[in-house]
């Protein structure tokens, strides 16, 4: 009886159906914009008003940014040639660029040495920042980096970087020596060890330095605009990571009187404005010295915001030491290290990994706080457009046009720290969410 | 020793101390720069220019100082000072010298211990006020709106002037002349208030200087002059004596061209004394017998300084008043070189 | 067969101090300690040596002294003749007011765009991304001074007189001038204080109406109408004696008169250029914790309340907000903080806050550096204090009451 059933028709068909096109309405670009700008009246109304702003903003900016002039000397001169249209007076850019970034009293011809340290820092900083993609020996560079940028930024004899140097790695050759006897007398081996070097060397560097270095001494008052920042930022930064590590150490430690240093400490520089530290730096650190020292306003204002940063540093790395699992803790007890080797090893490792970010963030707003230092009359960038262009007669009235300027550079470079952050945070995250 | 700044600093910066305590005039030689506070920025007194370049009326006595201690006009390093940093500045040893159209008060002389050594020029403290505002007395000025620079004198004056002529007034406190400069002209206030040479300088710079007067009072006197710290008078006097100089320069008809001929000898006995070519006053001072014939050379006397930095030739269009000669009827009157 | 003895008994030596753990960590605080007062010891000495050989002292005398400068804005009584504490005190309640004014709008905004960032109109996303990146990746002293230099925008005072005026007053009662904001002030006749005093009466009667209207639905059921017992509430008391006591309360407008506008309430352009700076600024760091805050909330809790058939505001209102401000209050207090410590930039706009007076002016006519910089910090120590002291209580008492 199983023929009966070929002559009946199937219910079911057998050939699918070839695919409709959806609806118009449902398809391309019709329908990212009916879910993406139309959705619903609020939808539309948040739309509409969006573009409004975004015309408005456009039709203010762009005659002023098109119509601009490029090449004149003063604002009288670009007035003349606008007669009186919307347009910006870009060439006071032009004009005073070299200002903008190295300040009023940086040599002019010395102006490549600023601008190769700046390049190099990049190669210095690639294998930091992107430790997967390039090879480990570039790591070397960036060792070296803090000297040959000290060198060429400030010039001198190469003696001193050398020196410098010489310092670090005899303290370190002790300090592989010692360390394992006792972390302690590698540590401390290994600074009296620098010290000494340092000492010895100043002396012979003194004797053997010739009258006329290769690279001619620019003094520290000397460094200005764009670079000013540039060199606060990385200077201070850097410095105030090994601070801000000890600092939180100290405060996760058991030992009462440590604790509470550390404590008042990152509390007292956490609750003021960096103002008043710079006031302090500027008006009040003097008072402080023994009488006739007499240094630098650019290194006490570094100093000043490396104890700034290193508070700052100190309880993102608090963070991440109290993140980490207990049991990392367990573990490293259990393996009988001591406190050195455990926080060396096994702890800080996890820890500053997981604090990458929140050390990022604070490294920009340090950066974008060095603009701080103008109030304090150092010529840094936003000094000089306050200061000298302004008030002199060729530029007096020419606002947007440096203030633009101004926020767009450090917009590039604080935007791409934190972009770069945040592509970190994705390679670093090992949780498989 | 030459000693890496930075690191050299960083690491024995507690140790460097105990080097200074000698005089200024000693440091300053070792030194072979001359660090001279000047303002941040006021055309005509002391601007940098486009090369960086300083230029104006303060900072030439800091090149004529420089000269005569130091045989170059350009061994400088220029300090720009807020009326904030100004004062610590001097006092912490970081400048040697002060040049910052400062008044000479009591009250920095005697209590904030420094030593004014002269004064390069009379000012007083006046009023801009837009023309077409129809203002022609400061004592019309009742409600107004006034631009202030903050951490000055003129502060404290305009206090005291308003109150004793019983008026009131709404004060905008400024830090720099620039952006008083720049709220003026947006009409944020209605009047700028700072000494008049200063009104000038700015308005100078205005696209339209015509448009704005400056009121016939003069509320405060405002003697600006160079200082230094107090007790160190062997440095005080070298650059009391260079200003002198320069005002003497000028009343002897000494200038920046003719100085190097009269320097070989004139029958004039007190610009001998003052070229050096008879008696030892350079001796005295701790300097070599040319100092002030370098002073002069540097930047010319101080007319000439005078004329070329805000002078009525100039932008800034500055007549000498009180700040002619006493000879020519002004209140410039330098001691004898004796 | 074994005997077990006692370790002997170690005596103490001297060594043990480094090498025995039991012992090492009195030995470093020990040192720490000595190094400590070693390093304050020899700090004080120089200050203390400085001080005599530049024949100074240390006093804070000066604060009793006419601190002889006018303050623009101010919350208390001021003249030039008064002293410098008070001048102290007026920048204190400048700060706090500006302070506060910040706190409030930052926000306000930065819960707006935060929310919008994560909106589903893509233009508006991106617009918002927009204003958070660039004002976050741009330092706030640049941010004060651009903000500054758009408040001169607005017209002169100037520009609203004449037959023909250039600016017109908005709905006739406020004036935004490039000087500051003129609105329309209350004045206080006799009697107003009864007026004052019923309205405050009738707000207290309308929470416990509200109350009481809850406590009827939850406990029987009932459901009273709320809306207009309130309207009632509010407006027919405070009417009523309002016009019983012979209308008390007046409104003063500001008009122009001589240079200003004059009578009415003045908000100055330094206060307005740095309130608006400081809140834009802040609240682009607000909006992103508050970005942050809302995707920490798991998705599911937004399926789950959708599920039940919610409105997507609100699934926002009564679901995701209330779980995310766990998460997002701590970084906002502390957003809170930032601003309080970045109005000391108001002497870029000349604000007269407390860097301004006491650690400006009165510094610079003073010279008093050491005393008013210490006190300046002390000051701002304090309020970070209490501010972080009131953090620690509200993250004490949210926190997740795990069993």
């Amino acid at each position: 009886m199983s023929d009966t059933h070929a002559q009946t028709v199937s219910f079911v068909r057998e050939t699918q159906l070839p695919p409709a096109p959806p609806p118009t309405a449902q398809t391309g670009v019709v329908k990212w914009m009916r879910e993406n700008l139309f959705n619903g009246i609020w939808g539309t109304l948040l739309t509409l008003i969006s573009l409004y702003a975004i015309y408005s903003i456009l039709a203010g900016v762009m005659p002023w940014l098109l119509n601009g002039v490029w090449n004149t000397s003063n604002i009288r001169e670009c007035r003349e040639v606008l007669e009186g249209a919307t347009g910006g007076c870009f060439s006071v850019l032009s004009e005073r660029w070299n200002q903008l970034l190295f300040g009023i009293a940086y040599p002019r011809a010395e102006y490549w040495r600023p601008t190769l340290a700046f390049i190099l820092l990049f190669v210095a900083a690639a294998p930091v920042l992107f430790p997967n993609l390039l090879p480990r020996k570039l790591l070397i560079f960036t060792g070296l980096y803090p000297f040959v940028a000290f060198w060429l930024i400030w010039g001198g004899t190469i003696l001193s970087p050398i020196v410098a140097l010489a310092g670090f790695v005899v303290g370190y050759i002790v300090f592989q020596r010692f360390v394992a006897q006792s972390f302690a007398a590698g540590f401390f081996g290994a600074i009296a060890a620098a010290v000494v070097t340092w000492w010895l060397g100043g002396i012979i560097a003194g004797l053997l330095a010739p009258d006329q270095p290769w690279l001619s001494r620019v003094a520290s008052r000397d460094m200005g605009g764009f670079m000013l920042n540039m060199i606060l930022g990385t200077v201070c930064v850097s410095l105030s990571l090994p601070i801000g590590i000890v600092l939180a150490l100290g405060r996760q430690s058991k030992m009462p009187i440590i604790k509470w240093i550390c404590v008042i400490f990152i509390e007292f520089i956490r609750g003021v404005p960096l103002i008043t530290l710079l006031f302090v730096a500027n008006v009040v650190l003097a008072y402080f010295l023994p009488p006739g020292t007499n240094f630098d306003l650019i290194l006490r204002v570094i100093i000043m915001i490396t104890m700034f940063a290193a508070a700052y540093i100190a309880e993102v790395i608090r963070g991440g030491l109290a993140a980490l699992p207990r049991g990392q803790y367990e573990a490293a007890d259990s393996l009988g290290l001591d406190y050195a080797q455990a926080m060396r090893l096994i702890i800080l490792p996890q820890a500053l990994k997981i604090s990458i970010p929140g050390i990022v963030n604070v490294a920009v707003g340090l950066f974008k706080d060095t603009t701080l230092v103008s109030i304090i009359s150092m010529f840094d960038l936003v000094g000089m457009i306050r200061g000298p262009i302004l008030a002199s007669t060729d530029w007096n009235g020419v606002y947007w046009e440096l203030w633009a300027f101004a926020a767009l550079l450090f917009f590039v470079v604080c935007y791409g720290i934190s972009q770069y952050s945040q592509w970190l945070e994705r390679q670093l995250a090992t949780d498989h969410r | 020793m030459k000693k890496s700044v930075f690191f050299g600093a960083l690491t024995v910066a507690g140790l460097a101390a105990g080097a200074a305590a000698a005089g200024t005039l000693d440091d300053v030689k070792a030194r072979g720069k001359l660090n001279c506070g000047v303002a941040t920025g006021l055309v005509g007194f002391a601007a940098p220019d486009a090369n960086g370049e300083w230029d104006g009326f303060d900072v030439a006595v800091c090149r004529a100082v420089a000269a005569a201690v130091l045989n170059d006009a350009n061994a400088v390093e220029f300090v720009p000072t807020t009326p904030k940093t100004r004062f610590t500045a001097l006092a912490s040893g970081e400048l040697d010298m002060l040049a910052r159209n400062t008044t000479w008060t009591f009250s920095r002389d005697v209590d904030l211990k420094f030593e004014f050594v002269g004064i390069n020029y009379y000012d007083g403290q006046g009023f801009m006020v837009p023309k077409d505002l129809g203002v022609s007395s400061a004592t019309e000025l009742d409600g107004a709106t006034v631009c202030i620079q903050t951490g000055t004198t003129t502060e404290l004056n305009l206090a005291d002037f308003f109150r004793t002529n019983n008026i009131s007034y709404e004060p905008v406190p400024i830090e720099t002349n620039a952006e008083a400069q720049q709220q003026y002209l947006a009409g944020a206030c209605d009047v700028y208030t700072t000494d008049a040479s200063g009104l000038a300088a700015t308005r100078a710079t205005f696209e339209d200087p015509s448009a704005h007067v400056l009121l016939p009072e003069i509320i405060s006197k405002e003697p600006l002059g160079p200082l230094v710290r107090h007790g160190d008078n062997d440095w005080g006097d070298v650059v009391r004596w260079t200003l002198n100089a320069l005002i003497s320069g000028e009343e002897l008809g000494i200038t920046s061209t003719n100085v190097a001929e009269l320097s070989s000898g004139t029958n004039n006995p007190e610009i001998n004394r003052l070229l050096g070519t008879e008696g030892t006053l350079g001796e005295m001072l701790g300097l070599d017998a040319e100092w002030a014939k370098r002073a002069i050379m540097a930047g010319g006397n101080y007319g000439e300084i005078f004329a070329k930095n805000i002078g009525e030739e100039t932008p800034i269009g500055l007549a000498r008043g009180l700040n002619a000669q006493w000879t020519d009827g002004g209140l410039l009157y330098s001691p004898p070189f004796r | 067969m074994t005997t077990l003895t006692d370790p002997p008994q170690e005596s103490f030596r001297l060594s043990m101090l480094i090498n025995d753990t039991r012992y090492r960590s009195y030995t470093f605080q020990f040192i720490a300690l000595i190094l400590l007062i070693a390093a304050i010891a020899y700090l004080g000495n120089n200050l203390v040596s400085n001080l005599a050989a530049a024949g100074l002292n240390f006093s804070y005398e000066f604060l009793g002294q006419p601190a002889g400068y006018d303050i623009n804005q101010r919350l208390v009584e001021y003249t030039s003749r008064s002293s410098h504490m008070q001048a102290t005190i007026v920048g204190v309640l400048n700060t706090l007011l500006v302070a506060f004014l910040g706190c409030l709008t930052a926000t306000i905004l930065g819960v707006f765009a935060g929310v919008l960032r994560l909106s589903n109109n893509w233009l508006i996303a991106k617009l918002m991304s927009a204003y958070v990146e660039a004002f976050r990746n741009v330092p706030v002293l640049i941010w004060i001074l651009i903000i500054n230099t758009v408040v001169n925008i607005l017209p002169q005072p100037r520009a609203y007189r004449g037959e023909t005026p250039d600016a017109e007053m908005f709905l006739g009662m406020i004036a935004f001038t490039n000087r500051g904001v003129y609105l329309p002030a209350p004045t206080w006749g006799p009697g107003s204080l009864m007026v004052v005093a019923t309205f405050l009466l009738s707000i207290g009667a309308i929470i416990f109406f509200r109350r009481w209207a809850t406590k009827q639905l939850y406990d029987q059921g009932r459901e009273i109408n709320k809306l207009w017992p309130t309207l009632g509430l509010f407006f027919i008391p405070t009417l009523l004696v309002y016009f019983v006591m012979g209308s008390p309360i007046g409104v003063e407008y500001p008009e122009l008169r001589g240079f200003n506008f004059q009578g009415g309430l003045q908000v100055q352009r330094p206060l307005i250029a740095l309130w608006l700076a400081l809140s834009i600024y802040t609240g682009a760091f607000i909006a992103e914790n508050v970005r942050a805050g809302i995707q920490a909330i798991s998705k599911g809790q937004t399926e789950a309340a959708a599920s039940l058939g919610l409105r997507p505001g609100r699934i926002m209102n009564l679901v995701i907000l209330p779980q995310a401000l766990r998460v997002i209050i701590p970084p906002l207090i502390s957003q809170y903080l930032n601003i309080t410590k970045n109005s000391s930039l108001a002497i870029a706009v000349g604000y007269a806050d407390i860097t301004a007076t006491l650690g400006g002016i009165t510094l610079n006519q003073t010279g008093r550096a050491i005393e008013s910089v210490l006190l300046l910090m002390l000051f701002y120590l304090i309020i970070s204090l209490t501010i972080s002291a009131v953090l620690n209580i509200y993250n004490n008492a949210v926190a997740l009451k795990e069993r």
